[in-house]
């Protein structure tokens, strides 16, 4: 048995708490990308799902309602592919499109990108949810399309909306960690360098721990959330 | 625009890497299978386990579904994959992505199938007990066939996410389709259009299933 090797190698108290600044400091930029990617894919997802909606609507003629097919297409398409495959795809991709882009905001970019596309597709059936009834109402008291959208419709969608959209927001932030693979240099990468550092696995279970930290308190809030709204 | 295509939709290299990202596929649709059998079936298990309502039992096993749902999967791969052999345990780097593959898709499916007993009505434990049906039976032939109906969008859903997991083998080396891509990137042929290829693999493959979970959630709710 390896039992003491084990603990040496993986719990050493001292080395967890040498490595911690390092690991709090690749924490916040974790928590840095994941804030901002939240922020707009969760706009862009709405702003694209009232626009699906509306380009959708029955009174357009045919060639127009064809408009949502590139949509349609990106939006599976980035629900498809697994996150990792589509970060190291762009990673890799946009300098030769000319575009030379830090690796933090690559992360972000990618991750914005997927997002946007989840959240679009969680916005719309939200939207399609709300009682039809609401819309001609709001429209017979002389509300334009998008009035009643944004003040009408909407805001009823949300109800729909919160709890796939929490477990949505927490599956993209937990994702966040693959931006290490590219070399970001989040909390997973401050453990893998400690690691390489001193060939003690301490830092990769403190970045464990502090991962677990970060994101149990939102799984227990989704699972509050689901039962109240159910 | 020419050297963007040269680099990322070479035909020629498209059709002479064939060969390597077939067996990197071959590899991540075993994972894939190997892996949700696995995860599926440890899930309903705790799930069941759970609905014994012991209270001991149950906290730990709230305890493993909400830890494991809050670790980032790339972080466990890492950590079964390097901690296994101090547990005296030297398994391949396949079943290393399967043994992580397992604990956090069965978190997840534990989840699903729970809600699912949860929403068969009480009435249905009832009868059967009054038929004389004991716990075992009950759940077999009572309870289980009405919660498959109803954890089947959520259930897809997340099978879904799982086979989409399988390319976090390629971090711990695994000679997965996205591994085999970046060897075929890199070292092969200085070129990235098997990357892309692999892209495009993976979008055929789940594109079905994308779409049959948003069928499901529309026919049966969500």
């Amino acid at each position: 048995m390896r039992i003491g090797d084990l603990v040496r190698t993986f719990f050493d108290g001292q080395r967890m708490l040498a490595v911690l600044p390092e690991l709090l400091h690749g924490l916040l930029v974790t928590v840095e990308i994941a804030g901002l990617s939240l922020m707009l894919g969760v706009l862009l997802g709405l702003v694209l799902a009232v626009l699906r909606v509306t380009i959708s609507r029955p009174k357009n003629p045919p060639l127009v309602r064809m408009l949502n097919l590139p949509l349609v297409f990106y939006v599976d398409a980035f629900r498809a592919i697994p996150p990792l495959v589509i970060l190291v795809v762009v990673y890799f991709a946009l300098p030769y499109l000319g575009i030379f882009l830090p690796r933090f905001w690559s992360a972000v970019l990618v991750f914005v990108l997927v997002l946007t596309a989840f959240a679009e597709e969680i916005f719309r059936a939200g939207i399609e949810s709300v009682n039809p009834g609401q819309m001609e109402a709001a429209r017979s008291l002389g509300l334009t399309f998008i009035q009643t959208m944004v003040y009408v419709i909407v805001p009823q969608a949300f109800r729909f909306v919160i709890p796939p959209l929490t477990s949505r927001l927490i599956a993209i932030a937990k994702d966040v960690s693959l931006a290490s693979v590219i070399g970001v240099s989040d909390l997973l990468k401050a453990a893998k360098i400690d690691i390489a550092r001193s060939g003690n696995y301490s830092a990769l279970t403190a970045a464990a721990i502090l991962f677990t930290l970060l994101f149990l308190p939102f799984i227990r809030l989704s699972g509050l959330a689901e039962r109240r709204l159910r | 625009m020419e050297q963007f295509i040269h680099n990322f939709f070479n035909v020629d290299i498209m059709w002479r890497s064939r060969i390597i990202l077939l067996t990197g596929l071959k590899n991540t649709m075993l994972l894939a299978a190997v892996s949700l059998i696995l995860a599926t079936a440890f899930g309903l298990f705790l799930a069941v386990i759970r609905s014994v309502n012991l209270k001991l039992v149950n906290f730990l096993i709230v305890v493993y579904v909400d830890v494991f749902r809050a670790l980032p999967t790339i972080v466990l791969f890492m950590v079964v994959y390097y901690m296994l052999p101090y547990l005296g345990l030297s398994l391949p780097v396949f079943w290393a992505a399967v043994t992580a593959l397992t604990i956090n898709g069965a978190a997840y499916f534990e989840e699903i199938f729970r809600a699912g007993i949860e929403a068969v009505d009480r009435g249905q434990w009832e009868a059967a007990h009054s038929l004389g049906l004991n716990f075992v039976q009950t759940m077999r032939h009572v309870i289980l066939p009405q919660v498959i109906r109803i954890v089947l969008p959520p259930a897809t859903g997340n099978s879904l996410e799982l086979v989409k997991t399988t390319v976090l083998a390629s971090v711990i080396s695994m000679p997965d389709l996205l591994y085999k891509a970046q060897q075929a990137a890199g070292g092969i042929f200085a070129n990235s259009t098997p990357l892309v290829t692999a892209a495009l693999i993976f979008l055929v493959m789940f594109w079905p299933l994308v779409r049959l979970t948003g069928y499901l959630e529309r026919r049966f709710g969500g």
